[in-house]
């Protein structure tokens, strides 16, 4: 008999086949992520968890019988019944059997669990910052340490053991540093001799060879060596997003919610894909403030609404952080559409002359209350879509419930045909 | 018995590969000594629960080719897991020399103790001596072939690219149902034999020889179109049953390797074909020699009381019964139905009733219940096994009948038969029908090839009770074997008198590429 221990064994051995499963599935899984953001906080859905998918185009086939047609059926546990008994069939089913629990259950539906990053890359999949590559990406360097040989100088951190105690046994060889095995056996050899003469000779020796070993060293500072490593430039795209949400009077705490719910997609999309893309947060009502994303995302404000003045924040800190010229500047805003008559003005001007032109892409979410399709435009909506017509990078859409709000999302970022990826 | 005590095998709860060792031994002495079991070598593995449910996903083998749907398995069986909706099972035994038990890491003492007696004994012991087993499955190489199907669909998906694979293998474990030889076919004739039949078949005909025969006028001579159809049906070996092989070695348009991933499947599903035909009395077998070799590990005062009672307690769990109205209701479970009749055979052969020498005369009081298992065991299936062996007594026991669902009788379903003298013979006719596969699955064979037309394959049917085929899984199915065949495919549902009752067609979906 043998025992073998088989827990050591490499895990994931299912991994694989898992992968084709989801490969396969990916269009339902893609929607069944989609349907659970509905239902929960983005923070929960983000930890992965349980998703339910159809069986389209995952089930097995296999030629069975189905359930019309006579049936027989042995059974056990009688109690009452005798040979001829007529039993009313349980269940609305046509084709009833006594036993009608837990049949078919199951079937139409597949729940499993999927894992935070399988989540996370069904959920982002083709997604992407349009027109990233355009600008000067190259002007500020990300440099990476990469090894390059070995050098005589640096950390100790950093020392080559290998290629030092190499070194040191060259030299010791080459300089014939006595091994301590000859010096042992001289040893015993003195212990072992019986004349005073020879003695005296082999204990000179042993002193001069003691002697030799103390003036080479087995170690010298000139065998150390160190390994060198050298930055290498990473050229990477340098890109800030502005995210502005209006938080004023005439948000209600509706529109609120789906604004936060955009910002958020908008903030996993952005941390997970791309590392190095700065996020500025400004919120206003008849001021703006340039806020952290906490405050942004949790605390509360209300007042007027003057949407000049975070376009005119935006300049700010465009002008103080951002320049146009080494920068990929991105902004999406939300808001419901209201905008004071006086400032329209100053809005357009803004945008036209200062915002747009330093803009990679500039996304408008307009949010309204769930259930009530505006007929008229807002004032907003009109000024932008006007600005598109002129050609601006622009993209507006409207969304007024929450399962909209991924698929909007999904528009505003799919990656579009026709541009080569850009480097995160 | 005499009960010489023994040590105890271990204490408490917890285990040591030495222990194992020890328990190994202690059930192998009571197996092959007292029980007089004929088992392959045993390998005994322990395993993680991740790696018991890697071996639940891929139909328990150790090593198998990669594919979608085993990662679909896995997904679901481990969202059940997690939930804490299901167990797992203790154990996975494969029908192979070595055969390999896989333990869980989690098992108790006791729960490793039943698990090598019911795995390492039981299900071995009926592995190596059942008919089925020994004619359909090869112990011996059944890794090694493995292996090579992982390793030739891993460089198929290398060269042709994993789609291609992928589409072939979906195709192929559609149609695993229908990919079985259910008979052994007849060996073929070596040629000395094939002479000497020939020889001697002329000499009849010599010696027989009438010339009056020739004025004798022969009937309506065949149509040359009805012989030409003969001839093709013989040339296809048609009609054929075994839908994998007749594609394998007929579809017109397949690719070698193509071929060959049919022939893997096909082989897989042979080799699991006895499984399904023997789960009453394979997982029978099991219980009873867990059972035997438990109570006398106690009996010999190697369990202590403690380590029984628990072992009492899965027993029970793994033989309830639960009634048909019952709510959680499965139908037969096959360790109960296996567990009562080897138990009731054992009755049978050593305390016989009046009954009993009626209905069992050739066993009814020799013994020997051992020897009678054993022979059992090794020439019956589940089919079998219940239309002979079923007792009276046990089917008072389980309290069986017979319902029968017409729906053609809008009242309700009727019982046919209950636990009477009346009942006895048409209950247990019904319970083994229930278990014979070639009447379970439905029957459906390749008819015909229309070769010098558009080459349309026409499959059958046979409806049996007005079961037709569901309709959904059987359209899937159909175009898998479609795009396998390469040309339209036709399939008929027939009932015994010939009406068709329902058809289905289905065209490849790919044009078929020019050869």
């Amino acid at each position: 008999m043998n025992i073998v221990d088989r827990r050591l064994n490499p895990r994931g051995k299912a991994l694989e086949n898992r992968q084709r499963f989801l490969r396969r599935a990916k269009g339902v899984v893609q929607q069944a992520v989609k349907q659970s953001l509905q239902s929960r906080n983005i923070r929960d859905v983000l930890d992965g968890g349980e998703v339910s998918i159809p069986m389209d185009g995952m089930e097995e086939p296999s030629l069975r019988r189905g359930s019309g047609g006579t049936h027989d059926r042995v059974l056990p546990g009688n109690k009452t019944f005798i040979e001829g008994d007529v039993l009313p069939r349980s269940g609305g089913g046509g084709s009833g059997r006594p036993d009608k629990a837990g049949e078919g259950a199951g079937e139409d539906a597949f729940r499993f669990v999927l894992t935070r990053e399988e989540f996370l890359n069904v959920f982002l999949d083709d997604l992407e910052l349009p027109d990233l590559a355009k600008r000067r990406l190259t002007e500020t360097e990300h440099e990476s340490p990469v090894r390059a040989g070995y050098s005589v100088s640096g950390s100790p951190a950093n020392i080559a053991v290998n290629r030092t105690t190499r070194l040191a046994m060259m030299r010791r060889m080459a300089l014939r540093r006595p091994s301590p095995e000859t010096i042992a056996r001289l040893q015993a050899e003195i212990a072992a001799c019986e004349e005073d003469g020879l003695r005296l000779v082999l204990e000179d020796k042993v002193k001069a060879l003691e002697a030799k070993v103390r003036r080479i060293p087995y170690i010298d500072p000139v065998d150390v060596r160190y390994r060198r490593y050298e930055n290498e430039p990473k050229p990477v795209a340098q890109a800030v997003m502005f995210c502005l949400m209006d938080v004023s009077g005439s948000m209600t705490e509706h529109m609120k919610d789906l604004a936060k719910r955009f910002y958020m997609l908008l903030y996993i999309f952005l941390a997970q894909r791309y590392r190095h893309v700065e996020l500025v947060f400004i919120r206003h009502t008849d001021r703006a403030e340039e806020v952290d994303e906490d405050t942004f995302f949790h605390s509360p404000a209300t007042g007027g609404t003057l949407v000049s003045s975070a376009l005119e924040a935006m300049r700010s800190v465009i002008a103080k952080r951002y320049s146009p010229e080494d920068w990929n500047i991105y902004a999406a805003q939300a808001s419901d559409g209201d905008n004071s008559y006086s400032d329209e003005a100053a809005t357009e001007r803004l945008l036209k002359d200062a915002i747009l032109p330093a803009s990679q892409y500039f996304a408008y979410l307009e949010v309204g209350e769930s259930g009530r399709e505006s007929v008229s435009h807002s004032a907003l909506w009109r000024l932008y879509e006007r600005l598109r017509a002129e050609g601006a990078p622009l993209s507006i859409r409207k969304v007024s419930h929450r399962s909209e709000i991924f698929p909007v999302f999904r528009e505003l970022f799919q990656r579009r045909q026709g541009h080569e990826k850009a480097t995160s | 018995m005499t009960t010489a005590a023994m040590e105890p095998l271990f204490e408490g709860a917890d285990w040591s590969f030495f222990t194992l060792q020890r328990i190994h031994d202690a059930c192998e002495e009571i197996a092959l000594s007292e029980l007089g079991l004929d088992v392959y070598p045993n390998q005994i593995e322990v395993i993680t629960a991740e790696q018991m449910l890697d071996a639940y996903s891929s139909t328990g083998m150790p090593l198998f080719y990669k594919h979608w749907s085993f990662g679909k398995h896995f997904a679901h069986h481990e969202a059940f897991y997690r939930k804490g909706l299901r167990d797992l099972a203790y154990e996975i035994v494969i029908n192979s020399s070595p055969c390999v038990s896989y333990l869980m890491e989690e098992n108790t003492a006791t729960m490793q103790t039943l698990v090598i007696a019911h795995a390492a004994f039981g299900h071995n012991h009926f592995f190596k001596n059942n008919y089925l087993f020994k004619t359909w499955t090869d112990a011996e190489g059944i890794l090694d072939y493995l292996e090579f199907a992982k390793g030739y669909i891993a460089r198929c998906e290398e060269r042709h690219g994993q789609i291609a694979v992928e589409r072939t293998l979906d195709a192929a474990h559609a149609l695993m149902s229908h990919g079985v030889h259910r008979y052994p076919g007849k060996s073929k004739l070596d040629l000395r034999l094939e002479e000497r039949r020939e020889r001697d078949r002329r000499a009849h005909e010599e010696q027989i020889f009438n010339d009056l025969w020739r004025t004798v006028p022969a009937g309506p001579s065949k149509s040359a179109q009805d012989l030409g159809a003969e001839r093709r049906r013989t040339v296809l070996g048609l009609p054929q049953d075994n839908l994998l092989y007749f594609l394998e070695k007929s579809a017109p348009r397949l690719q070698a390797w193509q071929r060959e991933i049919l022939r893997i499947v096909r082989h897989v599903a042979q080799y699991f074909h006895p499984q399904r035909q023997t789960k009453v009395m394979n997982e029978g077998t099991a219980t009873y020699v867990h059972y035997r070799i438990m109570t006398r590990l106690h009996e010999k005062q190697a369990l202590s009381d403690g380590n029984f009672l628990e072992f009492l307690t899965s027993h029970s769990n793994v033989v309830f019964q639960p009634p048909y109205d019952h709510p959680r209701f499965p139908g037969f479970n096959p360790y109960a139905l296996g567990f009562a009749m080897m138990q009731d055979l054992e009755r049978i052969v050593t305390a016989p009733e009046v009954e009993d020498r009626e209905w069992f005369p050739d066993i009814a009081g020799t013994g020997d219940a051992m020897a009678v298992l054993r022979d059992i065991w090794a020439n019956y299936r589940d089919e079998s096994f219940i239309s002979q062996f079923l007792s009276p007594r046990l089917m008072r026991q389980m309290r069986m009948f017979h319902v029968c669902d017409d729906p053609a009788r809008t009242e309700g379903v009727v019982v046919e038969a209950i636990h009477d003298e009346a009942g006895y013979r048409r209950i247990r006719r019904q319970l083994a029908r229930e278990y014979d596969i070639s009447w379970t699955d439905p029957n459906i064979e390749v008819v015909d090839v229309d070769l010098a037309g558009d080459r349309r394959l026409l499959l059958r049917h046979s409806v049996v009770n007005g079961c037709l085929l569901q309709d959904t899984a059987a359209t899937h199915v159909l175009q898998h074997i479609a795009d396998l065949w390469s040309y339209d495919v036709r399939l008929q549902e027939v009932d015994p008198t010939g009406t068709v009752l329902r058809e289905h067609v289905a065209s490849p979906r790919v044009l078929p590429r020019a050869a």
